[in-house]
C-alpha cells in the first residue's frame, strides 16, 4: 500500500475511502469501529496527497490508514474505552501516539471497540455490544483490542493501534490471525492511553504483516518528556530487524510452563510445527524453565485491579463524562455514585471492588505488597532465561477464539486466556503474536508468541519476520486468504 | 466552674505536634506546566494533567524537588537518596484525580530540628523542635460553596470548583511530637511557625504569606496530666492562618480540653476548625476511625533518586541561617537581649536591617520601627511597613543625624508620610518644618529669652547650669519648636561665659 502511494497508483484520498467503503459494507457484522471520522481523515489525506504531489519528503508510512483503539485521546474525537461512564467526551488535546500518526502522515479512519477500559479478552465487555470474529462471526475476536485486530483480519484497515495490559495487543492478533505487538514497557508514551494499569499498560503496534507492524512501531515509538515512564534510548531499529530474514545461530527457548494442561491440542500442534521451522531456518531451540510464572495470573488479578481502582476514580461526573442524577437536589458524593453506578459495567466493576479491598489497610502487605513480590520472582526468570537464549517463545493463548458468550458468566476461565501473556507485562519486556497456522479441530488461527529483553524489541521483530516468511512459503499465501469471505467484502 | 488557662496548664501538661503545608513559589505546577500565580481568573492555569483528564500523565517538577531538598537541608534533615510519591485515594470534588500523588512511606527528608528562641520568666530560652519528615504533594482544587448562610457545603444551592490551585506543589513538615514546652507551648508553636517562615523566606522558595494560605498550620495538641506522663487523645485544628492564630489556637485546644477532662469528658480524636473571632475552634470531621487511604507507589512516576553531588552544591548554597543572623546583628548593632528579642517577636528585624543597610544608625532604626511606628500600626491594625517605607524611615533618620530634624520634628514628618502628604522632603517643605540652624536667628532668640528673664540667667552665669533649662525653653518655644535643642544649650551657654 505505502508503494502504491508512493508510486501515485492510488491517493491517499481514495485508499482512506476504499477502507470505508470495506467498512460500510462488513462493519455491521463485524461490529469492530465505535466511531468513524470519515471527515478528519479525508481531511488529513488531502493534506498528504498534497504533499505527496509537491515532492515533499515523506514518512514511510505517510497516507496508510489506521484504525485507533478507543482508548487512546485524539483532539475532538469521542473517546469512550468502550464504556458508557465516558459517552460523549471529546478529549481537548491529542496522545502522543496520535500526535506521532498525524505527523507520519498516517490517516486515523476512526476509533475501534474494546473490552471497558481494556478489562477483558473478548471484547464483549464493551458498553456498546461485542466485536465478531472476521474467522466466524460467533466467535470472540480477543480482547481488550478485538476492535482493532477485527478490523485488520476484515480488511477495513491495514494498520490499527492496540494497547496490552495483559495481553490485550496479542491475544486479539492470535485468534484474528494477524500481527500484534507490545513493546517494551516505556518503548511507546502511554501519554493519552486512557489507563487501566500504569504499571502494566503499553501501546503498541497491530498489521497484517510483521514489516508493516515493524513499520508502524518506528513511528510511535520513542521517547516522550510528558511521560515519566517512557525509555530516554535510541529506539531499536525493529524494521532492519524485520527484514534481515536471517536467525542461524540464534539461540531460541520454549519455555516450558507455557504447555500442556489448559492448551488445546490443535494450538499445541501448530505451536510446535513453528518451532520445528525455526530449526529449519538455523535456530537453536533451548527448553527453558520460569517457574514462577505459575503465580503471574494471580498476581496480576491484584496488580492490575489495584491500580484501576486508584486510575478509574478520576471517572466522578465532576469535569467530563457522564453525569447521573443532578437534579438539583442532590449533593455531589450522590451524584458520583449514581453515576459510577451507572457508567461502570460488570467486569469493572468487579475489579475496582478487587483493586480497593487489595489496597485497603491491613491488607495491602498480604495482596498488593506480594503480589510486587512475585513480579520481581517473574522477572528474574526471565533475567535467567535470557542468559541461556535470545528469545523465548510460547503459544500467544491456550486456546482458538471461543464462542461470543462462552465465558462471559465465568471470569476465572476467562482471565485463563491470558496465562501466556501476562508475564510479559509483568516483567516490562516486548511481546508478539503472529500467527502459525489454524487448528486443525476448528480451522481457526493460532498465535505464536516471541518474547525479547526489554529493549530489544528487535529481536522478536527478527525472529517473527524469518518465521512469518517460512510459513508463507510453506501455506502459499497469506494466512488471511484462508478466512472465508466476508459478506459484502470487496 | 471552668479553668482559665493558667490553671488549666498547672494541672494538664500539653504535648504539641505541628504540619505546615508550604505552597513552593515554583512558576510552574508539580506535575505539569501550568503557571501557578495567585488570584488568576477560576480554571484559567490548566491543562489536562491538573484537571485529572483521562490519559494524562504526571511529570515531577525539579524546581519543586530542589526547593523541598533545600528546606530538608535548612531544618538539619538527612535527604533520602531514594523517596517515591504514592497515591492518597479518597473521593472529594475539587480533587481531580480523586487521589492526592503525595509522598508517603518514603518522603524526601527525615529527621531534622529546628531550634525555636522563646522568651520565658528566666530570659530566652531554645526550645528544639524535632522534624520527622519533609514531603511534596499537591495542592487541591478550591470548591466555592454559593447560596446558604454559612458559605458551608451543607446548605449550599449549588458549588463552584475552582482548579487553578490544583497541582500547585506544596511541601509538608511534619514535627515530632514536642513535649515539655509546659506554659509556653502557645509561645513555642507560634515561635516555630515563625523561624520556619524566616527560613522559607531565607531560602526564596515561598512567598510564606499565611493570609493567601501559601503557609498553612495544622496543630495538633494533647494534654496530660502533669507528671503522669501519659500522653493524651490528641485533636487537629486545622489550617490556622496567621502566626497570632497558631499562638490563639493553642491556648484555646490547651483551655477546652482541660476543661473537658476537669469535667471527666473524653477528648475526641478529631480534625477542628479554628475560629479567628473567637479564639475557639470547633470540630471538624472525626477521626476515630482512621480512613483508610489505600496508599501505593504511584506508578506513573519514577522514583526520586537526588545525585549526591547536587546536594551538596545546594547545601553550599543554604543562605545564613536565621538564628546565626540575629547573633550576628545583635552584635554588630550591640543591642541588649530584651530589646533584640522584641525586634523578632514584632517582626521587625528584617524591617530594621534594611533600614541600617540604607545608613540608619542601628539603635535609632529601632526605636522608631518599635515605638512610634508599630504604635500608630497598631492603632490601625496594619503592618508597620504598611505605613511608612523603609527608605523614607531611612530619610528621616539620616535628618535626624545630621541635625536638620530634633526628634520632635521627625515625629512631625513620619506622622505627615503616614498621612499620605508625601514623602519626608514634602511633608518638611509643605509644613516648613526645619531645624533653625542659622546662628544668628538662634542668637537673637537667645538674647531675647535673657532679656526676658535677666534673674535666671544671672544663676547660670553664676554656675547653676541646670537653671539653663528655663532659657532653653523660652528659645524653643519662640523658634516653635524647629531650633536644635543641644545647639541652643551649647550657644546659651557660651554665651553666659560657662
Amino acid at each position: 500500500m505505502a508503494a502504491a502511494l508512493n508510486n501515485k497508483e492510488i491517493s491517499a484520498v481514495e485508499l482512506a475511502n476504499q477502507h470505508y467503503e470495506q467498512i460500510a459494507a462488513v462493519d455491521k457484522d463485524v461490529h469492530a469501529f465505535l466511531y468513524l471520522d470519515k471527515e478528519g481523515a479525508l481531511a488529513q489525506a488531502k493534506v498528504v496527497d498534497k504533499k505527496r504531489a509537491a515532492g515533499e519528503k515523506l514518512s514511510p508510512l505517510a497516507g496508510v490508514p489506521l484504525a485507533l483503539k478507543d482508548v487512546m485521546t485524539q483532539k475532538g474525537v469521542p473517546t469512550t474505552c468502550g464504556s458508557k461512564i465516558l459517552e460523549g467526551w471529546k478529549p481537548p488535546y491529542d496522545s502522543t501516539v496520535v500526535s506521532k500518526l498525524k505527523n507520519a502522515g498516517v490517516i486515523i479512519l476512526g476509533k475501534t471497540n474494546m473490552d471497558e477500559f481494556a478489562m477483558g479478552s473478548s471484547t464483549e465487555n464493551s458498553a456498546y455490544g461485542p466485536t465478531h470474529n472476521p474467522w466466524d462471526l460467533s466467535r470472540i475476536p480477543g480482547g481488550s483490542g478485538g476492535g482493532s485486530s477485527a478490523s485488520l483480519a476484515a480488511f477495513e484497515a491495514p494498520l490499527a493501534i492496540g494497547t496490552d495490559t495483559g495481553g490485550s495487543i496479542r491475544q486479539p492478533a492470535a485468534v484474528t490471525g494477524t500481527v500484534g505487538v507490545k513493546p517494551t514497557y516505556g518503548g511507546v508514551s502511554r501519554y493519552g492511553l486512557v489507563a487501566f494499569s500504569s504499571s502494566l499498560d503499553q501501546a503498541g503496534p497491530c498489521a497484517r504483516t510483521v514489516l508493516d507492524t515493524a513499520l508502524l512501531h518506528q513511528v510511535i515509538a520513542g521517547f516522550d518528556p510528558k511521560d515519566s515512564t517512557s525509555i530516554n534510548q535510541a529506539v531499536p531499529d525493529v524494521v532492519a530487524a524485520a527484514n534481515k530474514l536471517d536467525i542461524k545461530g540464534m539461540k531460541i527457548g520454549v519455555v516450558k510452563q507455557l504447555a500442556g494442561n489448559g492448551y488445546q491440542k490443535g494450538v499445541e500442534n501448530k505451536f510446535n510445527e513453528a518451532v520445528a521451522e525455526l530449526v529449519k531456518l538455523g535456530a537453536e531451540i533451548v527448553e527453558v524453565s520460569c517457574p514462577n510464572f505459575e503465580y503471574a495470573l494471580a498476581a496480576y488479578y491484584l496488580i492490575a485491579p489495584s491500580e484501576c481502582s486508584s486510575n478509574l476514580a478520576k471517572f466522578d461526573s465532576m469535569r467530563f463524562g457522564l453525569r447521573v442524577g443532578d437534579d438539583g437536589t442532590k449533593g455531589a458524593e450522590e451524584v458520583m455514585n449514581l453515576t459510577r453506578q451507572a457508567g461502570f459495567g460488570r467486569e469493572v466493576k468487579r475489579r475496582i471492588i478487587l483493586g480497593t479491598y487489595a489496597l485497603s489497610s491491613g491488607y495491602y502487605d498480604a495482596y498488593y505488597g506480594s503480589a510486587q513480590k512475585v513480579r520481581t520472582l517473574i522477572k528474574q526468570d526471565f533475567d535467567a532465561a535470557f542468559t541461556k537464549c535470545d528469545v523465548l517463545v510460547s503459544p500467544t493463548a491456550p486456546t482458538t477464539a471461543f464462542k461470543i458468550g462462552e465465558k462471559s458468566n465465568d471470569p476465572l476461565a476467562m482471565y485463563l486466556n491470558d496465562i501466556a501473556t501476562i508475564p510479559v507485562n509483568m516483567a516490562g519486556i516486548g511481546g508478539m503474536s503472529l500467527p502459525c497456522g489454524l487448528a486443525d479441530e476448528d480451522n481457526l488461527p493460532v498465535g505464536f508468541q516471541i518474547m525479547s529483553p526489554a529493549m530489544k524489541d528487535d529481536r522478536m521483530y527478527l525472529v517473527g519476520g524469518a518465521l512469518e516468511a517460512a510459513l508463507l512459503s510453506k501455506w502459499g499465501k497469506p494466512i488471511l486468504d484462508f478466512a472465508p469471505k466476508l459478506v459484502g467484502s470487496k | 466552674m471552668s479553668l482559665n488557662y493558667d490553671q488549666a496548664i498547672e494541672k494538664y501538661e500539653p504535648t504539641l505536634g505541628l504540619e505546615v503545608h508550604v505552597e513552593l513559589n515554583t512558576k510552574s505546577k508539580m506535575f505539569c506546566g501550568c503557571a501557578t500565580e495567585f488570584g488568576a481568573k477560576p480554571n484559567t492555569q490548566t491543562c489536562p494533567v491538573c484537571l485529572g483528564l483521562p490519559g494524562a500523565l504526571p511529570v515531577v517538577n525539579k524546581k519543586a524537588i530542589e526547593s523541598s531538598i533545600l528546606i530538608g537541608l535548612a531544618l538539619n534533615c538527612s535527604i533520602a537518596p531514594f523517596s517515591r510519591f504514592a497515591r492518597k485515594n479518597y473521593f472529594y470534588p475539587d480533587m481531580p484525580k480523586n487521589f492526592q500523588t503525595s509522598q508517603y512511606d518514603e518522603p524526601i527528608c527525615v529527621n531534622g530540628f529546628l531550634d525555636v528562641e522563646v522568651v520565658t520568666d528566666e530570659g530566652m530560652k531554645t526550645f528544639r523542635i524535632e522534624i520527622e519528615r519533609v514531603h511534596m504533594e499537591e495542592d487541591t482544587g478550591k470548591s466555592l460553596h454559593v447560596g446558604g448562610s454559612t458559605g458551608r457545603i451543607h446548605g449550599a444551592e449549588y458549588s463552584l470548583l475552582d482548579y487553578n490551585r490544583a497541582g500547585i506543589p506544596l511541601v509538608e513538615i511534619v514535627t515530632k511530637i514536642v513535649p515539655g514546652t509546659g506554659k509556653y507551648a502557645p509561645l513555642v508553636a507560634r515561635g516555630y511557625v515563625a523561624a520556619l517562615r524566616d527560613i522559607l523566606r531565607g531560602l526564596k522558595v515561598s512567598d510564606v504569606k499565611m493570609e493567601q494560605g501559601s503557609l498553612r498550620c495544622d496543630v495538633n495538641l494533647s494534654l496530660s496530666k502533669t507528671g503522669s506522663g501519659e500522653l493524651g487523645t490528641r485533636s487537629e485544628t486545622k489550617n490556622v492562618n496567621s502566626l497570632r492564630s497558631v499562638e490563639r489556637a493553642v491556648t484555646g485546644e490547651v483551655i477546652r480540653q482541660a476543661n473537658r477532662l476537669e469535667n471527666s469528658e473524653r477528648i475526641v480524636q478529631e480534625t477542628r476548625h479554628f475560629l479567628e473571632e473567637s479564639g475557639e475552634t470547633r470540630p471538624g470531621r472525626s477521626k476515630e476511625q482512621a480512613e483508610d487511604y489505600r496508599y501505593f507507589p504511584e506508578p506513573d512516576l519514577v522514583p526520586v533518586v537526588p545525585d549526591a553531588k547536587w546536594i551538596e552544591k545546594l547545601r553550599k548554597s543554604l543562605p545564613e541561617k536565621p538564628t546565626d543572623r540575629r547573633v550576628r546583628l545583635q552584635t554588630a548593632w550591640g543591642v541588649p537581649d530584651k530589646e533584640m528579642a522584641a525586634m523578632v517577636n514584632a517582626e521587625l528585624l528584617d524591617t530594621v536591617e534594611e533600614t541600617v543597610l540604607l545608613g540608619a544608625d542601628p539603635t535609632k532604626a529601632r526605636s522608631w520601627w518599635l515605638g512610634e511606628i508599630s504604635r500608630v500600626a497598631n492603632d490601625k491594625g496594619v503592618l508597620p511597613t504598611e505605613l511608612i517605607s523603609i527608605k523614607d524611615v531611612a530619610q528621616v533618620i539620616a535628618l535626624i543625624t545630621s541635625g536638620e530634624l530634633t526628634d520632635k520634628l521627625a515625629r512631625q514628618v513620619v506622622e505627615g508620610v503616614i498621612a499620605g502628604e508625601g514623602n519626608p522632603s514634602d511633608v518638611i517643605n509643605k509644613r516648613g518644618l526645619k531645624v533653625v540652624s542659622d546662628d544668628s536667628q538662634l542668637m537673637k532668640a537667645i538674647e531675647d529669652s535673657i532679656a526676658a528673664q535677666p534673674e535666671t540667667a544671672e544663676r547660670v552665669r553664676g554656675g547653676n547650669i541646670p537653671a539653663a533649662g528655663a532659657l532653653i525653653g523660652a528659645v524653643m518655644k519662640a523658634t516653635g519648636g524647629q531650633a536644635d535643642a543641644v545647639k541652643v544649650r551649647e550657644l546659651l551657654l557660651k554665651h553666659l561665659g560657662q
